[in-house]
């Protein structure tokens, strides 16, 4: 087995990891978006999610008690969201902004309340987080050419969320493609009058989508806290609620797309990493600096449309008033 | 026709801020029968109606829909009662198939795959009884206009509609889709259906309702039996006084081409082709009336013509410079050449809503030296600017710091076309002037335009309602389905004639049938109507 | 008074009073979460902000910041773009300030240093507006999220520079060497020394004089002139915009660019005057704070000096209550400035129903001729 071969299968596991959050918030901003109301806001609800997952599990000794923390945190700013943007038709992205400036301060004061540092929670010891899962026989069948390896270093060995997050999204595609209230939640985002006239509340829907973007964003959160690292530290989201929206529209808004345009960011950020220290002929070392750009680099580069324009819903932004 | 009352409304009132809507509204109407609701526009017919479907509610005031009692607090209520309504802009949404649109509240189940079959089992069975074919995997925005009404129509159908109201449904047909419409009426009404239709138009009035109610500013002001009252009669009702329905003028003194326009092509952004090959003259000293139903490209041809929508091919010559796609003239350019534009939609596009009258009235001449001291916009200079447009057309309240949105529909246009007219342009390009303008606004803004023409200007009048461009216009192009379907002098021009014009492409009714059926169907609806 | 008057009174000044209380009175409630005593916490505030010579000076040195990201924030929301990119444009204007300095012979006089910083302080900031500005303006992409993602390089690009490029010789810190005397902007306490009055000593500089300047010119510029003018109708109305001759995708980028630049002038005020070289991360939080107090000032030059004046305290004040307190940060001003967003941002119009009822109700009467409301 070529230590190319094996190289590769680690990128990609690495992806995985990385991309975890990203596909959960991702889906989040799906259903607000869909639904016709833009979350700006999950970075902020990410963080706050990091953070309340990271308290809880260290004061309780456990990583669900930390993840029902963070879903409760996460949940009660889409509620916010959902006051200033549904409720009082504010401009929603500004109440975003609001939410992810308010939550970055937040943090540290609670931390130094709480924890009696600024930007950090303890770190955590084995029992209060994920850790990775062995799938059954991924040792024994390691030997197996080519599907061995793929089995026991790319499947097997991630945390729970990481499955959970991957299986979220098919379910993601069923509810809003073959159910009752997907097609209400995509009227919604087109055409909201359309959605009252026919006697629904269009209030409903989108709070109702908030919710689940609230859950959503609530397990990427525990998941950079409780899994992927072992605490909370000050704006460790560093901007992936961003990348997630940006991985969103370049998905055009669609389940399975979006998952694999967080798959591609994933995947670049990972094969970032491990050019870090490599040495090119001709130009020397990477910086490090370059490195840590890099996503924010594609995000643009993405963004700017160079693989077609998106078009989001016909509503969305857009508070509902109805017309006189 | 039993005399059950489908709906009885006792002293319905709303108010919306400062605005009466409803006073006292009361209306009854009979089980069965096509009940026309007539008004000008800002009568409080839709509100009426929308507080009947639920949409609203009404400050006080009773509703009894087929003898019994309710309160609607949302329109789930009012549809669960037998009520359907079919709004003047459709209640669709363009990328879902006419399928999802209907099943769309009343899905029947958590999971869509039962309800799409049970209700494509029913509007199949809907359409044959009724008429009403469409496509049911079609997604909106590939159908007609009028197709898309049979849509909104069926849904309501689906939904157990025992009353249907229909708000304002012939404004986007064309006369020959509208005469479908009425055999749909016909239909439903052998079925017991009851109709109500809300409109301005008379003539339909006079032609298909048994009974008609008149709203005035917020209050019903009148009941009628259709076959008792007169279009002149109800004119007046809705008015409150002898109405003119003609206007006045001089002999057309027609002098050299301002305007030509060549083998214009405009394809939007989806490569549709909205206008195709058009080409005509604009002569200094007339009007040329532009008719055609709403969407036929006469929005891309204004907006063309004043330089905010680039062309795909074609030339335009005005005013001694020629614009094609390679070399276009902005709107600026244009202006500074003598052109104004009046544009359709003075809401989006005509001033600014938030602006004061006075920064409104400065649109498109906020460049004007004569305004401008160097780089200095001066307010004294801007209100004193908006002082003289307001006086010069009688804009009221006369007050240039009012917030443009506070001003009425009338006024709001007095004041644009003031804007427009008061520069002296060689060439003035209006749609809709006198679209939600009450009566007394219409005469004005009528005579001003006559005004123009006989001084020696060139206008072009775009409009939906064929009685202004009959009345106005010196001579009439008509656009559908973004060609000229006709040419005539306006002395030759009557309803029928445009009408047929009107339809001349495709027929909206029935996408199956080719270019050869059409014209062939076309001649004989033409048989057909002069053996009556 | 006319109902039109009082609903602009209720508009311009009860509502913003009102919102900006509602954000005092919910940080006293996470004052009181944290077991701080939110009236002793405000008088620490208060104290450091204003009670003696040397707070004064800061809050004002702070509130010049705010002056400058806040008129960017603002003259990019008149043309209906909210620019989130005043971290990364203050930070690059830095980089101008600091090139135009370094470049120079150090023998020129202040005259030359000066306007020479301003100036590359200006194109620097603007220059990094600008790409998010025609990504917006010709390919559509959000600009929110590419000005946040060029907040992200900026501290990338910027953490390059200072390490591997600037860097004084000999120093273990990522920073430039000094300024040559002649390029600093003078101390207020020096210039008020010069002219006889002996008040503390401060980060305080002429800079606010820049910004009032700025305020005044920005103030014409938006109100007085016909490029405000096309720039307000593009932010109220694109379609009335097009119609009269204004050409959006211009304006984006002409906005945006000057927003930018505005932005920028944080490192006249940081650098220029007080640090005297390049430093990192001397940027950090007055983007987001200039965004609060645009929202605040509801986007005009009066409101933003106001609302500036106002962050300037809380930034000092909070300074001075993490100094006496030991378990609160700084970082509370952070949470103000959410707040603030929320509530003067998002939340604007939430008293505006009852202020109505209440204040500006209904006339009686039937009619109003003429005028629909």
């Amino acid at each position: 087995m070529s230590d190319l071969f094996l190289t590769i299968l680690l990128t990609f596991d690495a992806t995985l990891r990385v991309s975890t959050p990203l596909v959960l918030a991702a889906m989040a901003g799906l259903f607000a978006e869909r639904s016709g109301v833009v979350d700006i806001g999950l970075e902020g609800k990410m963080l706050a999610s990091a953070f309340a997952a990271a308290s809880v599990a260290s004061v309780v000794g456990s990583p669900w008690a930390g993840l029902g923390a963070a879903i409760i945190a996460s949940c009660s700013l889409a509620m916010l969201h959902g006051f200033a943007s549904i409720t009082h038709r504010g401009d929603q992205i500004v109440s975003g902004v609001a939410i992810n400036i308010l939550v970055a301060g937040l943090t540290i004061i609670l931390g130094l309340a709480w924890f009696q540092q600024a930007g950090l929670t303890p770190a955590l010891d084995n029992d209060s987080r994920f850790l990775s899962i062995t799938l059954p026989f991924a040792e024994q069948l390691a030997f197996i050419p080519v599907l061995g390896p793929i089995y026991k270093e790319l499947i097997s060995g991630h945390t729970i969320l990481v499955y959970l997050a991957f299986a979220l999204v098919p379910m993601v595609w069923w509810v809003v493609y073959r159910t009752r209230f997907g097609l209400r939640l995509r009227a919604v985002g087109e055409n909201p009058t359309a959605v009252d006239t026919a006697g629904l509340s269009v209030v409903k829907l989108r709070y109702k989508a908030l919710i689940i973007g609230g859950v959503l964003c609530g397990i990427a959160g525990a998941y950079l806290s409780t899994a992927h690292n072992a605490q909370f530290t000050r704006d460790m989201t560093a901007g992936q609620g961003y990348i997630a929206l940006a991985a969103l529209i370049f998905g055009k808004w669609r389940p399975l797309t979006v998952m694999l345009a967080c798959l591609l960011f994933g995947f670049l950020d990972a094969l970032a990493v491990r050019l870090q220290g490599v040495v090119i002929s001709g130009i020397g070392e990477i910086p490090v600096q370059f490195i840590e750009a890099t996503p924010y680099l594609l995000t643009v580069i993405l963004l700017a449309g160079f693989i077609g324009r998106a078009i989001p819903p016909k509503a969305a932004g857009k508070a509902y008033f109805k017309e006189r | 026709m039993t005399d059950t009352l489908a709906i009885e409304l006792k002293d319905i009132d709303k108010r919306f801020g400062a605005v009466h809507a409803n006073n006292k509204v009361c209306l009854q109407v009979k089980q069965g029968n096509i009940h026309g609701i007539v008004g000008e526009n800002g009568a409080g017919k839709s509100t009426l109606m929308s507080i009947l479907y639920g949409f609203y509610q009404a400050d006080a005031g009773q509703i009894d829909v087929l003898e019994k009692t309710y309160t609607f607090t949302d329109s789930h209520q009012a549809i669960a009662a037998g009520i359907g309504m079919v709004h003047q802009h459709f209640m669709l949404v363009e990328n879902f198939t006419v399928l999802e649109n209907v099943i769309l509240g009343s899905e029947g189940g958590a999971l869509l795959a039962d309800g799409l079959e049970a209700a494509r089992k029913e509007l199949t069975r809907l359409g044959d009884e009724y008429g009403l074919k469409v496509k049911l995997d079609a997604t909106i925005d590939t159908l007609s206009v009028g197709l898309q009404q049979r849509v909104e129509i069926l849904k309501a159908l689906y939904k157990g509609a025992k009353i249907l109201i229909l708000d304002e449904p012939t404004g986007v047909l064309t006369p020959q889709e509208t005469e479908e419409l009425f055999r749909i009426f016909g239909a439903l009404k052998k079925q017991g259906v009851t109709i109500v239709l809300i409109t301005h138009k008379l003539r339909e009035i006079m032609a298909i309702t048994d009974q008609v109610s008149v709203m005035r500013a917020g209050k019903m002001v009148a009941h009628r039996d259709t076959k008792e009252t007169s279009r002149e009669e109800l004119a007046e009702l809705m008015v409150g006084r002898k109405v003119l329905l003609q206007v006045h003028k001089n002999p057309a003194n027609v002098r050299a081409p301002l305007m030509k326009v060549k083998h214009l092509t405009i394809a939007d952004k989806q490569g549709v082709e909205r206008l195709k090959d058009v080409s005509f003259e604009l002569r200094a000293g007339e009007v040329l009336g532009v008719a055609g139903v709403s969407g036929n490209g006469q929005t891309e041809l204004l907006e063309a013509l004043s330089g905010i929508l680039p062309m795909t091919s074609g030339t335009i010559e005005v005013l001694g410079c020629e614009m094609d796609a390679k070399h276009p003239l902005a709107p600026d350019r244009l202006r500074q050449l003598g052109l104004a534009h009046v544009p359709e939609d003075r809401q989006r596009m005509g001033l600014i809503s938030d602006f004061s009258a006075s920064e409104s009235a400065l649109l498109g001449y906020h460049t004007d030296p004569k305004i401008n001291s160097g780089i200095w916009l001066s307010d004294r200079k801007v209100e004193a600017n908006c002082q003289d447009l307001m006086q010069a057309f009688d804009v009221r309240p006369a007050d240039p710091q009012l917030k443009s949105a506070n001003f009425s529909g009338g006024n709001q246009q007095k004041l644009i076309l003031a804007r427009e007219m008061e520069r002296n342009p060689d060439v003035l390009l209006i749609g809709q002037p006198t679209r939600g303008v009450d009566i007394g606004a219409i005469e004005f803004i009528h005579q001003r335009i006559i005004d123009m023409r006989d001084a020696g200007k060139a206008v072009l009048l775009v409009s939906v309602e064929l009685d202004e461009i009959m009345s106005v216009s010196d001579r009439i192009i008509v656009l559908c389905d973004g060609e000229i379907s006709g040419r005539l002098d306006a002395c030759d021009a009557d309803e029928r004639t445009l009408g047929m014009m009107m339809a001349n492409a495709l027929d909206p009714l029935d996408p199956l049938k080719t270019m050869d059926d059409l014209q062939a169907s076309v001649k004989q609806n033409a048989h057909q109507e002069t053996q009556v | 008074m006319k109902r039109d008057n009082r609903i602009a009174w209720i508009n311009r000044l009860l509502l913003p009073l009102l919102n900006i209380l509602t954000a005092f009175a919910v940080t006293a409630v996470l004052f009181w979460l944290i077991d701080v005593n939110p009236m002793e916490a405000a008088e620490v505030l208060l104290y450091g902000a204003f009670g003696y010579e040397e707070g004064i000076g800061y809050t004002i040195y702070y509130a010049t910041n705010f002056i400058f990201t806040g008129l960017a924030v603002a003259v990019a929301f008149h043309a209906g773009l909210f620019n989130i990119g005043g971290e990364g444009q203050a930070y690059v204007g830095g980089l101008g300030a600091g090139l135009a300095i370094l470049m120079l012979d150090p023998t020129l006089g202040a005259w030359v240093f000066i306007p020479a910083s301003i100036i590359g302080a200006l194109i620097f900031g603007g220059l990094w507006a600008l790409i998010p500005a025609y990504l917006q303006a010709y390919r559509g992409s959000h600009i929110v999220i590419t000005t946040i993602m060029f907040n992200f390089l900026a501290a990338s690009f910027m953490v390059y520079l200072m390490v591997h490029v600037l860097r004084d010789t000999g120093q273990m810190t990522p920073q430039s060497e000094l300024f040559p005397t002649n390029s600093w902007m003078p101390f207020v306490h020096d210039v008020a020394a010069g002219l006889g009055y002996s008040i503390e000593a401060s980060p305080l500089n002429l800079s606010i004089l820049l910004a009032l300047v700025c305020a005044v010119l920005v103030w014409f510029f938006l109100w007085q002139t016909r490029w405000g003018f096309a720039i307000r109708a593009t932010g109220k109305n694109g379609s009335a915009a097009l119609y009269a001759g204004i050409n959006p995708k211009h304006i984006i980028i002409v906005v945006m660019c000057l927003s930018g630049a505005l932005a920028g002038l944080v490192s006249i005020n940081e650098l220029v005057g007080y640090q005297h070289r390049l430093i990192m991360d001397f940027h950090l939080g007055y983007g987001f704070g200039g965004i609060a107090v645009a929202l605040m000032g509801r986007n005009h030059p009066l409101g933003i000096i106001l609302a500036a004046l106002l962050f300037g305290t809380l930034y000092q004040g909070g300074a001075e209550l993490a100094f006496e307190m030991s378990n609160i940060s700084r970082d509370i001003v952070v949470v103000m400035q959410g707040l603030v967003i929320l509530f003067c941002g998002a939340l604007d119009y939430m008293y505006r129903p009852w202020l109505i009822r209440y204040l500006a109700p209904v006339p009686k009467q039937e009619e109003l001729s003429g005028v629909a409301v």
